[in-house]
């Protein structure tokens, strides 16, 4: 038996969230005294993860997983579960995991709970808390299959270093008979995504137009954050939709959050509110959104926006 | 062309979410039920494939009775015929389950859901769907293009773009993007009044099979008062996020 993770990674960086997992399923595997074992692709350097508790890594190589698709991807990690008895297998809530994870559920007949937040209420059965209702209330929800797996949120478990000497075996993808082609990846380098930011920095409508949104990024960059926008924002074009977030945008679930000059209607609140802490600018005391706040500025953005990424500048310099 | 558009019918998004009979169930006094966003930008990108490419457009939702005047509506918005699995659903998989059987039955060229619901939330049940019929899938879909037996399809990634081609069947994961916000179709009078002559199949669930089940809901603690800092007073707020919050 054992406890798998599949550890993502990027430009040959094993990802934060990867040591989330790592974390998370060292007291899993820890309780079930089982192995705790790390599945990665294209990874050259792998022996990080052993600090946060993995060890035993299966590295991937090959020609058919140079670029991630859903379907390969897991089926390689389904054979590692099968070989390994696999019980619990944890992923991140990138999309690139959600997009595999029920690929993954069908072929190992197994259980399947995504936006998972916390570590299990129980092992047997496996009963864990999730969001939903998009972030506006939780469940808790059982799962009483053979194997299960666990979609872990983002930014939801801290990173606990349990160093352990790993153990690292390659091995050659398969190749499964598809006609999916990935013909184009397009890809903004170096800029940080909402999905992985410890902050982020959105604007809305009280940013009155696209042409003032280099405060808002310069702001981000001081921080080192992403930058995001309320729904209207993207719908008048003056923001892409990979922006857009809320409800029926991306969900936020950053360390720091700040929105500036945006509104707090419920639907944007459903999507931010797992954000740690909230920074609210608005120049109206009564708008919503310093409600569901941690910090707020009653202000005019056009004046406050340029004094803090001043400030914050001064204080990063420090 | 067959089109099976996929349809969960979820809260109003600015729906209060409660609950009742201790937690188990969602409280539904009150709200009204709409067509899942996600859902509907795809039903959307299904009528211009109809008006377009002459596609048949069928929307299908596994769910009781109460379901029913969301498929109304969206018969009314151009679709051709509504199917109603008649279960209340509890769990993805056994969604994929009862919805997979009537793809067996008949052949759909594309399947269109949403990325995700905005209630269950769980971003499974198209995946699993395309699993279960061993079909080509691409989620967080943006962009659609058919020719023939061939799509090329766009899915949003962290940070980017994907450009997919593959051959149908294919099933898409929706979201916006895929059309956009102001080409959501009102229905008309005349809509509405088409809809309620075109044909609404009940059927029956085959065998339930699920995997996972909810045991109990919770609702968010209530948040704290915010704390203000004075618009002139930044070195507050710094200090604040750096010495009380932790995250600069
Ligand atoms: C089905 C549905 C789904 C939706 N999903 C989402 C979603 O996912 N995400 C989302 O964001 N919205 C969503 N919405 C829209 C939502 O209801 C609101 O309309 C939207 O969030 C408002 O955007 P906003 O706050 O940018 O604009 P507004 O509500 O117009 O707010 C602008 C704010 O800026 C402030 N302001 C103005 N000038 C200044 C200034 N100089 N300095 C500082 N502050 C200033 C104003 O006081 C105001 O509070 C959805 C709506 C529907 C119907
Ligand atoms: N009860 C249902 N009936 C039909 N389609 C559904 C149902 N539940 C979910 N779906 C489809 O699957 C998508 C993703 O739902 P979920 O897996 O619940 O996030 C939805 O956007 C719908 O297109």
């Amino acid at each position: 038996m054992s406890v798998i993770i599949y550890a993502e990674s990027e430009n040959g960086k094993i990802k934060k969230s990867a040591f989330e997992l790592a974390s998370y399923g060292y007291e899993i595997a820890s309780e079930m005294n089982v192995p705790l074992i790390a599945v990665t692709f294209n990874q050259d350097e792998v022996e990080s993860l052993g600090t946060y508790g993995i060890e035993k890594v299966i590295k991937f190589k090959g020609p058919s997983i140079s670029n991630f698709t859903a379907l390969q991807y897991a089926e390689n990690i389904a054979l590692i579960a099968k070989e390994n008895e696999a019980k619990i297998i944890i992923l991140s809530s990138s999309a690139n995991a959600k997009y595999l994870a029920p690929k993954l559920s069908i072929t190992l007949s197994a259980g399947y709970a995504s936006n998972v937040i916390a570590l299990p209420e129980k092992l047997q059965p496996l009963t864990v808390k999730r969001t939903c209702f998009t972030n506006k209330a939780f469940n808790f929800c059982s799962l009483s299959n053979e194997v299960n797996i666990v979609g872990l949120s983002n930014n939801s478990y801290e990173i606990k270093e349990n160093p352990k000497s790993i153990e690292i075996i390659e091995k050659d993808s398969s190749s499964t008979e598809t006609t999916l082609k990935v013909e184009k990846l397009e890809k903004s380098s170096g800029k940080v995504t909402i999905a992985d930011a410890d902050v982020v920095v959105s604007g809305g409508r009280g940013l009155k137009g696209p042409e003032n949104w280099h405060l808002i990024e310069d702001l981000a960059d001081t921080l080192g954050g992403a930058t995001a926008c309320s729904k209207p924002v993207s719908d008048m074009g003056w923001r892409p939709h990979s922006e857009h977030v809320g409800q029926t945008g991306k969900p936020v679930a950053s360390n720091l959050y700040i929105a500036i000059g945006v509104s707090g209607a419920i639907q944007h609140l459903a999507g931010v509110n797992s954000s740690k802490v909230k920074v609210v600018i608005n120049n109206d005391p009564e708008a919503p959104f310093f409600k569901a706040a941690d910090y707020g500025i009653v202000g005019d953005a056009f004046e406050v926006i340029p004094k803090l990424t001043k400030k914050l500048k001064e204080f990063k310099s420090k | 062309m067959k089109i099976l558009v996929c349809i969960s019918n979820v809260p109003d998004t600015t729906s209060k979410i409660n609950f009742v009979d201790e937690n188990t169930l969602f409280d539904t006094n009150g709200v009204q039920f709409i067509i899942n966003p996600n859902d509907e930008f795809g039903l959307t990108r299904a009528i211009w494939m109809k008006q377009q490419q002459s596609a048949e457009v069928t929307v299908v939702t596994v769910g009781d009775n109460s379901c029913e005047s969301t498929l109304r509506k969206c018969l009314a918005i151009g679709a051709d015929n509504a199917i109603r699995i008649d279960l209340k659903p509890t769990d993805g998989f056994q969604v994929a389950k009862q919805l997979a059987r009537i793809c067996q039955e008949t052949i759909y060229d594309i399947i269109i859901a949403g990325r995700e619901s905005i209630d269950y939330n769980g971003a499974m049940v198209p995946g699993m769907l395309a699993a279960l019929l061993d079909y080509n899938f691409v989620t967080n879909c943006v962009a659609l293009d058919v020719e023939g037996e061939n799509a090329q399809a766009s899915r949003e990634i962290d940070g980017g773009i994907e450009i997919i081609s593959c051959q149908l069947p294919l099933i898409i994961g929706a979201q916006k993007g895929l059309v956009e916000e102001k080409d959501l179709i009102i229905p008309n009078m005349r809509g509405i009044m088409q809809a309620r002559q075109k044909p609404l199949k009940v059927i029956e669930p085959t065998e339930d099979e699920i995997k996972s089940s909810i045991l109990k809901f919770e609702k968010p603690i209530p948040k704290g008062e915010v704390k203000l800092v004075p618009a002139d007073d930044i070195d507050q707020l710094i200090d604040l996020l750096h010495n009380e919050a932790n995250v600069i």
